[in-house]
């Protein structure tokens, strides 16, 4: 690839994701406002995003072979209960992230 | 800065920190890969500017060393940063009426800030605009720099920090975990948990996102009533 190829590429790339970003904003402007179903769709698409967003995390997690995903299983498992007992977000993100970092390297 | 300003920066700072710790550490492994495939700082520091979405830049730094072929490259990129389109569905609202700051705010929307600024409450007394922005400001601040110094510093850097990635895992936990405890009913996160492991039993890891959002979209739509009678807000 040449260097215009290269920043061809790049420019593409960058502009792909400005058009999935601006988008909706464009469609459903502050002027023209949103449609009823656009914006219960706005209410109850968080919640299942995120869940989207942990399992898609967890995507590479190998049940068979391996150690069969248990370290990020005790992890994940390890954030929750830090963050159901003390409900302090930083301490959740930094005792699960510890616990993960000891047992891949003890397992 | 005005004080309104400084305030929305204290406020958000803390919050972004796990962002921080996963970015430096994320953008410096984009970095080095990088440098290690023969391309200089230059390149992802552009590339973490004008992109700004780290599994889309991984990607590119393959499709610039393959064949020039635009076309392919604009499918393949629209297709891995589909996701964006819900995150701003799901900020229309939000971002209503924050002025000027609007465009980079979505211009920065990535999954990291995406969650921030969706789940958070900003505090009372804070404005809500220059707080969604400094979150997006530090988040892409955090990323850039991992990238750049990666690519500035390639291998050099004595590293043990195998796992530390988990920190964004950890985090998208805990924010589901919250929007959790938060919410009266469960039904759409339930509806996202299993669409998303349907998804990835059928598809597999490397292209399930689509499909499962595709699928969410379905069961939003043909469960409206029901969920919409639960009143999850």
């Amino acid at each position: 690839m040449t260097l215009i190829q290269q920043i061809i590429t790049i420019a593409i790339c960058a502009a792909a994701t400005m058009i999935t970003r601006f988008l909706p904003f464009k469609v459903f402007s502050e002027e023209r406002g949103t449609p009823p179903y656009v914006e219960y769709l706005g209410r109850a698409l968080p919640g299942a995003i995120f869940a989207m967003l942990v399992v898609y995390c967890l995507r590479n997690l190998s049940l068979i072979g391996g150690n069969h995903g248990l370290p990020e299983i005790l992890a994940v498992g390890c954030t929750v209960l830090i963050h159901l007992w003390k409900r302090n977000t930083l301490l959740s993100i930094a005792l699960g992230t510890a616990a993960y970092m000891i047992l891949i390297r003890v397992m | 800065m005005t004080d309104t300003q400084k305030q929305a920066l204290k406020a958000a700072f803390p919050q972004t920190v796990p962002v921080l710790t996963g970015f430096l550490f994320l953008g410096m492994a984009y970095g080095i890969y990088m440098q290690s495939m023969g391309f200089s700082f230059l390149y992802p520091l552009c590339m973490s500017l004008a992109i700004f979405g780290g599994s889309l830049e991984f990607v590119t730094v393959d499709l610039l060393l393959s064949r020039f072929a635009p076309l392919q490259t604009l499918l393949m990129a629209l297709m891995i940063q589909a996701r964006h389109f819900f995150y701003g569905l799901a900020m229309l609202d939000k971002y209503r009426g924050t002025g000027k700051k609007k465009n980079y705010l979505i211009f920065g929307l990535c999954d990291e800030t995406f969650s921030l600024n969706c789940s958070v409450d900003v505090p009372e007394g804070i404005d809500r605009g220059w707080y969604y922005f400094f979150v997006t400001l530090l988040d892409q601040l955090y990323w850039v720099s991992g990238a750049t110094l990666g690519g500035l510093l390639g291998s050099l850097l004595p590293v043990n920090t195998e796992g530390l990635d988990f920190v964004l895992t950890a985090m998208f936990v805990v924010i589901f975990l919250e929007n959790w405890l938060k919410a009266k009913k469960h039904t759409t996160h339930l509806l996202g948990g299993a669409a998303s492991l349907l998804c990835l039993y059928v598809f597999g890891a490397d292209s399930f996102l689509i499909p499962t959002m595709l699928l969410i979209l379905l069961l939003l739509t043909l469960l409206r009533k029901p969920i919409e009678r639960g009143s999850e807000e």
